[in-house]
């Protein structure tokens, strides 16, 4: 920690918030909130004459509310910025009248009222996500009686208890008597591995965690009796075995099954636990001084505003997704971006350090080389078909789209290294004057026409954005889901490049049911095309109801990268309504869609 | 092609953009066996006779896979003796071996986009390992999807551009600042945003940590 506040060519901005990220790979503008500190933290020496004066005390969240602070305090004494800070909502109001006691006790004159955020614009080339987890709040678990028993407490707070700079200056006691328990007791999968409430995922740490706990425990009091309520041991890591047997044989007993229901003796305050032993299979009760809660680990609460400003996606779990799962764990879809720590699952220290060094490898390697490519998959305006009409700029997630001007006679101009190649304007121009490169409007029409070739009535037309259900796709087949064979998939980098036009074509040449999948809203990698897509494709269902086609036979679907098994039940369903779809109806769209004037051509006519 | 576009709004427009390039195409197939993982699902003795019968394929080679170096060489060794201009390989999805197949198609000289990929694994072979005579006509449509793409494939040129020489890492806890200290260790100008007032994260709140049992900070 102190070297990052002493490294020369580390610039630290704590108290800082992400307000806004642009560019891409390699150039990426960066604006920071650097929130009002009130407190000038070059200048101040954490000398606390300000605490001293301060008269509010509040809970000190760093010590799980076990002690107090002031409204001007250093968060802890290790702190990095070494500097005090005043929490403006704690504050008796920085109106000297009313207070100002801390302003008058700073010799040096540190403190400062009024102080205003500061807006910092950064450039740099790549961004290391290390954004971290928040911890499971078991309260909702009511049969453990958190929070309505004081014996009841988390791991999180056992830390705090037992740590020699902890309130009670590392003397493990009970909160209600303050005396050292004699019993402790310690239930594993707090919030983890469950399906109905907390998170059906193993947290990672939580197991070897409280083996460390009775370690630590047996270490400071070898009389206290310990017992472990689990599940399973997963102590799985190198060293971690030992670790766990080093327990057992300080004595710690551990007891396979979770209690189902805590009470608590009134008089003494003990906790009395029911457990199914699983192992002997008999219903025990334990009576405890004291009960630790190991509980797991969540994503943050409040990632999506990073996730949304890098254009990332998270998996089921509600962490981030790497870009592979084994190729590239480190990396996001996003180039130029990657991972380090629990942002991407819970892992222990050793485990978030190993994967910061791979994060910092990775962003050497772009940072080294100096110079990167995009890939060419960007639109091409044809200058001679444009009419000036401007829907491109309007539609484009990137504003890389300069707006056009009628009068000078100057086009749109797509700026290429800010064009992340969705296609949205490509399919929204109205006279294809947007060609998207390598995805054209010819090549997906030959896709399609292909496909459709040969018994087209047999066949699911499917279009499938690059990054979430096409690789949702990609994951049914990896864990090996079955369904029918009827989907043909074609890749679009986005649902957002999927043309009306494509859709009717399909539908001309046979195609019984036309699928457009893409990103869910929040997941969308290119900002927020995917809302033209729903736009556009709610058009398209009012069209077909008016040409007499069942709207049922344009479906449109949001697939996750990570929904592998909704992908497989899509196709599924999907099915089941193909075979819902006559020849006749099949026979009488052709017709109609082939008969059908398209207003749009005349108009091109005139142009021309 | 022609006959079908004409009922579709800007169809003259359409077609002088997507004229066909005006040498002739030769298109090369690979069909990849990825040991039994498509070719104990999918026929692909068969995907590949189907492959010789679509325009402008001039030759197709079956690999046990592909992707390996032998697979590589295989691809390279085609194109220079059959003068291809286009590859499609029909094996797993693109999203692990397009980078592989762009680099190997650039070394015979090629330009990377115009290889294309039929999706046959992870989207064929493995969803429908019960169905054999069906996953083997699925191959087949898609593998004609990939080299009807691959008709109208166009050399592109990657634009490039320079790297800031810095790296911005949001979050100062364990991972965030070991990150931090081995980038700038590492020559690089860092910058660190920590919402909290102090770095550290939930590492700076626990007393020990395992397997060392030492402090945390």
């Amino acid at each position: 920690m102190m070297d990052v506040g002493r490294h020369p060519r580390i610039k630290l901005y704590a108290y800082s918030e992400i307000e806004n990220v642009s560019g891409f790979v390699g150039n990426f503008t960066v604006k920071v909130r650097k929130k009002a500190r009130y407190v000038n933290e070059k200048e101040c020496t954490a000398c606390s004459d300000c605490v001293q004066v301060c008269p509010v005390a509040i809970p000190d969240e760093y010590q799980q509310g076990f002690s107090s602070r002031k409204a001007i305090y250093i968060p802890f004494p290790q702190a990095v910025p070494s500097s005090y800070i005043l929490n403006m909502d704690d504050c008796l109001g920085n109106n000297p009248i009313a207070c100002g006691k801390c302003q008058e006790a700073c010799e040096k004159q540190c403190i400062d009222y009024d102080m205003q955020d500061e807006i910092i614009t950064l450039e740099v080339g790549t961004i290391i996500v290390a954004t971290g987890m928040d911890v499971y709040d078991p309260t909702e678990l009511d049969e453990f009686g958190y929070t309505r028993f004081e014996n009841v407490i988390t791991s999180m707070e056992f830390e705090r208890l037992i740590c020699a700079g902890g309130p009670t200056e590392g003397h493990f006691i009970r909160l209600t008597d303050r005396k050292i328990p004699k019993t402790v007791g310690f239930i594993q999968c707090v919030g983890s591995r469950s399906e109905k409430r907390g998170n059906p995922f193993c947290s990672n740490i939580c197991c070897m965690n409280t083996v460390k706990d009775t370690l630590i425990l047996k270490d400071h009091y070898p009389d206290i009796q310990c017992k472990v309520f689990y599940m399973d041991i997963r102590a799985f890591g190198k060293g971690f075995e030992d670790l766990f047997k080093r327990s057992k044989a300080e004595g710690v007993q551990y007891i396979r099954g979770i209690p189902g229901d805590i009470e608590e003796n009134p008089v003494k305050k003990n906790l009395i636990l029911s457990v199914e032993n699983t192992l002997s299979g008999k219903v025990e009760q334990h009576e405890l001084a004291m009960v630790v809660l190991s509980v797991g680990v969540e994503p943050r609460h409040d990632g999506k505003a990073i996730q949304k400003l890098l254009t990332l996606s998270n998996s089921a779990d509600g962490f981030l997704l790497e870009s592979h799962p084994k190729l590239k764990p480190v990396d996001a879809p996003t180039q130029g971006v990657y991972f380090a720590g629990c942002a991407e699952f819970p892992k222990d220290v050793k485990d978030s350090v190993t994967q910061a060094g791979a994060a910092a490898a990775r962003a050497s390697i772009l940072l080294n080389a100096g110079r990167v490519k995009i890939e060419a998959i960007t639109g091409v305006l044809d200058e001679e078909k444009c009419n000036f009409c401007g829907q491109c700029v309007k539609v484009c997630p990137y504003h890389a789209i300069v707006p056009p001007d009628r009068k000078k006679n100057q086009y749109p101009m797509i700026i290429e290294a800010a064009c992340a190649g969705c296609g949205t304007c490509g399919a929204e121009c109205p006279l294809d004057a947007i060609t998207m490169r390598h995805f054209t409007d010819g090549q997906i029409m030959a896709q399609l026409e292909q496909i459709l070739a040969e018994k087209p009535e047999e066949k699911i037309l499917t279009f499938a954005c690059n990054w979430c259900s096409y690789a949702g796709g990609d994951n049914a087949g990896t864990a090996r889901l079955q369904y029918p064979t009827s989907s043909r998939l074609i890749r679009t980098m986005c649902s957002g490049r999927v043309d009306e036009k494509f859709i009717l074509h399909g539908f001309r040449l046979g195609a019984p049911i036309v699928l457009v999948s893409g990103c869910h809203f929040a997941d969308c990698h290119y900002i927020n095309a995917v809302t033209w897509t729903q736009r556009r494709v709610e058009r398209l269902w009012d069209k077909l109801e008016k040409l007499g086609i069942r709207p049922e036979r344009l479906q449109l679907e949001w697939i996750s990268a990570a929904e592998g098994q909704k992908f497989a039940r899509v196709m599924r369903e999907l099915e089941e309504l193909r075979k819902k779809v006559t020849p006749e109806e099949i026979e009488f769209t052709k017709k109609v869609l082939t008969e059908e004037k398209p207003k749009m051509k005349v108009k091109v006519k005139e142009v021309a | 092609m022609e006959q079908t576009l004409i009922s579709i709004r800007g169809y003259l427009r359409l077609k002088e953009v997507e004229k066909l390039p005006d040498q002739e195409l030769r298109i090369g197939v690979f069909v990849c066996d990825c040991g039994l993982n498509i070719a104990g699902t999918v026929d692909c003795a068969e995907v590949a006779r189907f492959a010789e019968t679509l325009p402008d394929v001039v030759a197709v080679i079956r690999n046990r896979y592909t992707c390996a170096d032998p697979g590589q060489n295989e691809i390279k060794k085609a194109i220079a003796e059959h003068r291809l201009n286009r590859v499609v390989v029909a094996s797993c999805t693109p999203k692990i071996h397009e980078p592989t197949f762009r680099n190997c198609v650039a070394e015979a000289g090629l330009n990377p986009y115009l290889f294309e990929m039929a999706n046959i694994r992870e989207q064929c072979s493995w969803v429908h390992q019960y169905e054999k005579e069906l996953a083997t006509e699925k191959a087949k449509d898609l593998l004609r999807s990939a080299v009807g793409k691959a008709r109208y494939l166009e050399a592109q040129v990657e634009a490039e551009f320079p790297v800031t020489k810095a790296a911005l890492v949001i979050g100062g806890g364990v991972a965030g600042i070991q990150a931090a200290l081995d980038l700038a260790d590492g020559g690089h100008q860092v910058y660190m945003v920590e919402k909290e007032p102090s770095i550290g994260g939930i590492m700076a709140a626990l007393d020990k940590t395992y397997p060392t049992m030492d402090c945390s900070i």
